[in-house]
């Protein structure tokens, strides 16, 4: 368990951790999200004592993290999978880390073959491609056999088999009992990873709910509604006492009605239509709405639903809650992909 | 306690683990025995040349060490990369995360490193001591004359505490880059042209390495330096001292 009481950190003006209380549960996947330059990474460094709070602290089973003696055994951290000493080979690399905290040789050995690096053991990872770095990184985390992991952003940059690989495998740490802390700036990864979720934006604290919550919560479905006519098809759809809201576009947001009810009330008031569909806003977009806020810069019109401020495309149906659902329902299929 | 077994065993893998290692240190014996033997073959063909006041100020003992100009260069390069490389690669925060007592971190890191400097540095010293002698043919002294067993430990020591400087200035600096190019200058032309002009002579023989240097001479009657030679060593390890504190302090105030 790792326990966060109102961590805070200044660098000058600029304050990038801002009063962060929040409790990391054994057991699940913790999704901890936030968009780029939210104070993540910062967030986590703090946590592992590398950077010293301005305020607050954390504690890692009771314990400051410069408390444990020997930290590899209790956790693991892949921070930055470039933290490593470009000419000293993987194997070297590890056994120092493992020698420094009295972990048996054979580890080495066997967190190298757990991540499929027994070939280049013996190779220096100046060479190694991103996705090698990435599974040494791991390869570190895993050493001492703890029960706490944490990942910064894990999936970044990796290719779609290197992505699967980091999933199952932060799955199946979970399933075993472990604590695993994860963070991404994408609502798609946490979706198919994570049992709970940390929102953070501009170092404070958004949300912190179970990603169940989260979706039964911001799921919303509605039918889109466009028409040459909108004034007349205001007032029909006020009259059926049906909710509706315009988007930015100027088509009509209708929820609490189906596509085709909405289709039968536009006939019988000879309303010409030139679209009808049902919708489902996205996990992506839930999230971007929550962050928004909290991102400095956004170009954002009254009345326009939240936009995506980092570029990512606003995903339509299937929606990643479906995604979720059919990753974590009962009927749990093996790795349905889709990402 | 500061030193714990496990961490000096980690960082010896380390320190071996690399091959900068090898090359700063081979080259620094090399450099400094080669020059040395050089220097000396050279003193002994042209002593007959030189001036009576030369040939009375005469030092062999610390001409067979002229080599220590360039071979301190390559201690220095060694010292700064144990150190340095760390925060360049961003091993560092691995590093801590391993091991987060920061002072227990970098007390064994220099441990090691510096007795690897010292056995290395001896070593250089007394090979290059009974080469360069060799070649001074019958202006030879030996290590049993007064003075020169001082002498010769003490240019082992002189390597190792030069060494030892630059990991505490690295570590104050972090950057491999930024250390080298103020070190490597100051110790090759700075404190060398410093104490060679009169004007700024009294105050160069306080600098580390020319403080240092008092340790290896033994006929001192051409040195104008106010102090001993192991008053001079103290002083150089002064300088050590305090750049090791310096590093110390910034390493636990500072994030990684």
């Amino acid at each position: 368990m790792i326990e966060l009481q109102g961590l805070t950190k200044r660098f000058g003006e600029k304050v990038a951790v801002d009063h962060l209380t929040f409790t990391v549960r054994p057991g699940i996947v913790t999704g901890f999200l936030g968009p780029n330059g939210a104070g993540k990474s910062t967030t986590m460094r703090m946590m592992l004592g590398l950077d010293n709070p301005t305020a607050g602290d954390v504690r890692i089973d009771g314990k400051r993290y410069a408390e444990l003696k020997e930290p590899l055994k209790e956790i693991g951290a892949l921070l930055d999978a470039q933290a490593v000493h470009g000419g000293r080979t993987a194997y070297n690399h590890l056994l120092c880390l493992a020698q420094a905290n009295r972990i048996p040789r054979s580890r080495v050995g066997e967190v190298l073959e757990a991540v499929g690096l027994t070939p280049v053991a013996r190779k220096r990872p100046k060479g190694f491609s991103l996705g090698m770095g990435q599974r040494l990184g791991i390869a570190a985390a895993l050493l001492g056999d703890p029960r706490i992991l944490m990942f910064d952003e894990p999936v970044n940059g990796l290719d779609p088999e290197g992505i699967r690989w980091i999933r199952n495998l932060m799955q199946s740490l979970a399933a075993q009992g472990r604590t695993v802390f994860v963070s991404s700036h994408l609502m798609s990864e946490m979706a198919l990873t994570a049992e709970h979720l940390v929102v953070i934006g501009q170092g404070k604290l958004l949300a912190d709910t179970s990603m169940a919550d989260f979706i039964a919560r911001n799921s919303r479905s509605f039918v889109r509604v466009r028409t040459p006519e909108p004034e007349r098809m205001r007032d029909v759809l006020a009259a059926a006492g049906i909710e509706a809201r315009t988007a930015g576009d100027g088509s009509f947001e209708v929820t609490g009605s189906t596509a085709a009810d909405l289709g039968e009330l536009a006939a019988r008031e000879r309303l010409v239509l030139h679209e009808l569909s049902p919708q489902q806003a996205s996990l992506e977009e839930a999230f971007m709405g929550l962050t928004a806020q909290a991102v400095e810069y956004h170009a954002r019109e009254a009345g326009e639903p939240p936009t995506p401020t980092a570029g990512a495309p606003v995903e339509q149906a299937p929606a990643w809650g479906e995604q979720w659902r059919r990753e974590h329902g009962p009927e749990r299929s093996g790795d349905g992909e889709g990402v | 306690m500061v030193l714990a077994p496990a961490v000096l065993r980690s960082e010896w893998t380390k320190i071996r683990s690399v091959r900068s290692t090898v090359w700063t240190l081979s080259l620094a014996a090399v450099l400094t025995i080669g020059l040395g033997v050089l220097i000396s073959f050279l003193a002994n063909n042209g002593f007959s040349k030189m001036s009576p006041h030369d040939q009375l100020i005469f030092d062999p003992t610390y001409t067979s060490f002229a080599g220590m100009t360039l071979g301190q260069l390559l201690m220095i390069v060694f010292g700064v990369l144990v150190v340095s490389t760390e925060y360049s690669t961003g091993m560092i925060r691995t590093s801590l995360a391993a091991v987060p007592q920061r002072w227990t971190f970098l007390a064994c890191k220099l441990a090691v490193a510096t007795a690897l400097a010292f056995v290395v540095g001896m070593v250089t010293s007394f090979v290059t001591f009974f080469a360069g002698q060799a070649m001074l043919g019958s202006h030879r002294v030996h290590i049993g004359d007064p003075g020169v067993l001082r002498a010769v430990v003490g240019g082992g020591l002189y390597l190792t505490l030069i060494s030892v400087f630059a990991m505490g200035c690295a570590a104050m600096l972090r950057s491999p880059l930024l250390s080298l190019s103020i070190l490597m200058p100051f110790f090759f032309l700075v404190s060398n042209i410093l104490s060679a002009v009169h004007a700024t002579q009294k105050v160069a023989y306080y600098l580390p390495d020319q403080a240092g240097r008092k340790v290896m001479m033994v006929v001192t009657l051409g040195d104008t330096r106010p102090y001993g030679p192991w008053a001079g060593l103290l002083i150089m390890v002064g300088w050590v001292v305090a750049a090791l504190a310096g590093g110390f302090f910034l390493l636990r105030r500072r994030d990684a």
